[in-house]
């Protein structure tokens, strides 16, 4: 047990040293974009798993945060007239606004459960969507500028690099702490029976929107990175449709409900995605027919998720088809003495 | 003596169907009491509205003396009050000591944020969840999913688990049906440990009749929503409205012999 602890945590510094050592080693800015891109979904699915992978409500809303943070650097930058590099102090803002914006969203979809929660989530999503073409602040369909930054393109590929593996470190630990914690048990009840939970105590829609608001915050603080990296926040493309799709698609291609799914999903599809759009023979929409064949396959056949159904299979292999773990079958109850003394009340409190 | 748990004039329809009529019951502390009567009497019904899953259209619930009517599960529970469903409802996706601490973690509110994160705010319940998991039999499941249990096991889980947070009264809905003549025994037992060695108060439905005579000091028998009689077994097992009820046969004003000796062969055994 312990050794398998320090071989886990030993592998997750390697793979850490290696994320730092990226773009040093391959420092050709074309190659960065492709880490940078998959760090941003990387972020993007560990907020999304915080509170979907968690409580199992599929949120498909989360352009919203994107859109959000991207949206509120942009026009605090424009109207407080920051210079490039003071611009990424307001980080924390987009985070904030992210959260403020997750709450009023959060108790109007969690009140409903399921397929209305999706399509609520949906419906939100296309409501800011149109705020953005049509409120004054927005700069319209034409969208928003962000401060010039005097970067060479290697530099400006390298310093985003960090600060997006910044953003998907400081989730992943996040989410982890959440699963530990009471708060993250209270979060998978939820999802395996949530008025069960309530009657057991549990305050779900605190615990709920406790969660959305954590997960909003992350998702529009990397909104905010990427928007700035792309230099350009309009509201198609900040509010995208498909952005949701293909993050829900990475946690179910990687292991849905797992950390290390979700981010595994987001640096194998994106990196991939990401290829396809420069390549000429993927032109038009056919790198997005191509995306969802795979995923309709993996589906089809690891329907947990490439994570999981890999680890069975190597314990199946390890064990050589004994069962690693005595199923729970018998009943021990007939067995153990009849006058076993009820616990006492002292462990009661 | 005066009731732990107690409803007043109970009524509950849905659509045209009124499941509840006026369901009284008093549960005085320390005792078992059962609640009888036949299929869609509305005994699940009342312990739904009882424990904040429904609101009544009607009447009051008093715990103590505190009304407690239409507070939501989740401060029901706080107040004391514990429930298992009919068809067991455990978290498959958990482990069984995951389930327990669920039901623990309602006790001590975490004080701070922090706190909520942590580890520890919990895990000190784990002795105390090990504990009742003995006490049930199934500790050797402490780690596997939940949803891997028996029927039989989950049964005793979500007993451990209602136990976990010591409510007051703990309300059981059909705690036999559909595990074997050695588990019913188990069970049957463990109430009768918790009542007589700590004044656990149950509440429970239960169609076994032999379950129920051989456990409940007092019963009630619900007919058509409405209290049709309460009082010790004996004396409402002899009761002509229940013999009615239960029959569902408009008998003759004279006793039936017949309608006496059947359900004493179903009850006595």
């Amino acid at each position: 047990m312990k050794a398998q602890t320090l071989t886990k945590g030993g592998g997750l510094v390697v793979l850490l040293v290696l994320a730092v050592l990226f773009p040093l080693v391959y420092n050709n800015p074309g190659v960065t974009v492709y880490g940078l891109y998959a760090l941003i979904f990387a972020t993007a699915a560990v907020a999304w798993h915080i509170f979907s992978g968690n409580t199992g409500y599929i949120a498909l809303g989360q352009a919203v945060f994107i859109g959000s943070g991207a949206y509120t650097m942009g026009i605090a930058a424009r109207d407080w007239h920051l210079s490039a590099t003071a611009t990424f102090e307001l980080l924390p803002l987009c985070a904030a606004v992210g959260a403020i914006i997750a709450v009023p969203f959060g108790l109007i979809a969690l009140r409903v459960r399921r397929h209305t929660f999706i399509v609520i989530t949906i419906a939100v999503f296309f409501i800011f969507q149109l705020m953005a073409f049509n409120l004054s602040f927005t700069g319209g369909s034409s969208g928003l500028g962000f401060p010039f930054l005097t970067w060479t393109q290697a530099q400006v590929n390298q310093n985003f690099y960090y600060i997006a593996l910044a953003c998907a470190v400081g989730a992943i630990i996040i989410a982890w702490l959440i699963g530990r914690s009471r708060f993250g048990l209270q979060l998978r009840a939820i999802r395996d029976d949530e008025d069960r939970a309530r009657g057991l105590g549990v305050k779900a829609m605190r615990v709920k929107l406790s969660a959305f608001v954590i997960s909003g915050a992350i998702t529009a603080l990397i909104g905010a990175v990427w928007y700035y990296y792309v230099d350009q926040a309009e509201p198609q493309t900040v509010f995208n449709p498909l952005f949701d799709l293909t993050l829900v698609l990475m946690v179910f291609f990687g292991g849905y409900g797992s950390i290390a799914g979700s981010v595994l999903g987001a640096l194998l599809i994106e990196p991939f995605s990401q290829w396809m759009s420069t390549q000429p023979a993927f032109s038009g929409s056919l790198s997005d027919v191509v995306l969802g064949g795979i995923l309709l396959l993996v589906l089809l056949f690891m329907p947990r998720g490439i994570l999981p159904t890999s680890a069975e299979f190597i314990t199946k292999i390890r064990t050589r088809g004994r069962p690693a773990v005595v199923p729970a079958t018998t009943i021990g109850a007939a067995t153990a003495t009849p006058s076993a003394p009820p616990v006492s009340s002292g462990g009661a409190r | 003596m005066t009731a732990l748990l107690r409803t007043e004039g109970i009524r509950k329809a849905y659509g045209g169907v009124q499941a509840l009529n006026g369901a009284e019951i008093a549960v005085e502390e320390g005792t078992i009491a059962g609640l009888i009567g036949p299929n869609g009497s509305g005994k699940t019904t009342l312990f739904n509205v009882i424990t904040g899953y429904e609101r009544p259209d009607a009447g009051q619930v008093w715990f103590g003396d505190r009304a407690i009517t239409g507070l939501a599960p989740d401060k029901v529970f706080a107040a004391g009050i514990g429930r298992t469903f009919q068809l067991t409802r455990i978290f498959p996706r958990l482990t069984v000591i995951e389930n327990m601490l669920i039901a623990a973690q309602a006790k001590d509110r975490p004080k701070n944020l922090l706190a909520w994160f942590g580890r520890d705010a919990w895990t000190h319940h784990r002795r105390r969840a090990m504990e009742l998991l003995a006490f049930v039999g199934i500790e050797r499941h402490a780690n596997v999913l939940a949803g891997s249990l028996s029927y039989g096991q989950r049964k005793l889980l979500e007993l451990a688990y209602v136990l976990v947070a010591d409510p007051a009264v703990v309300l059981l809905d059909e705690p036999a049906g559909g595990v074997n003549p050695t588990l019913i025994n188990m069970i049957a037992d463990r109430i009768k440990l918790l009542n007589a060695e700590q004044g656990k108060t149950f509440l429970l439905v239960e169609h076994n009749m032999e379950f129920v005579m051989g456990l409940c000091s007092t019963l009630t028998v619900l007919e058509s929503g409405a209290t049709v009689v309460s009082g010790p077994p004996d004396i409402v097992r002899s009761d002509k409205r229940v013999l009615d009820a239960y029959l569902g046969a408009d008998l003759d004003e004279d006793d039936d012999p017949a309608a006496e000796p059947v359900l004493n062969e179903e009850a006595g055994r």
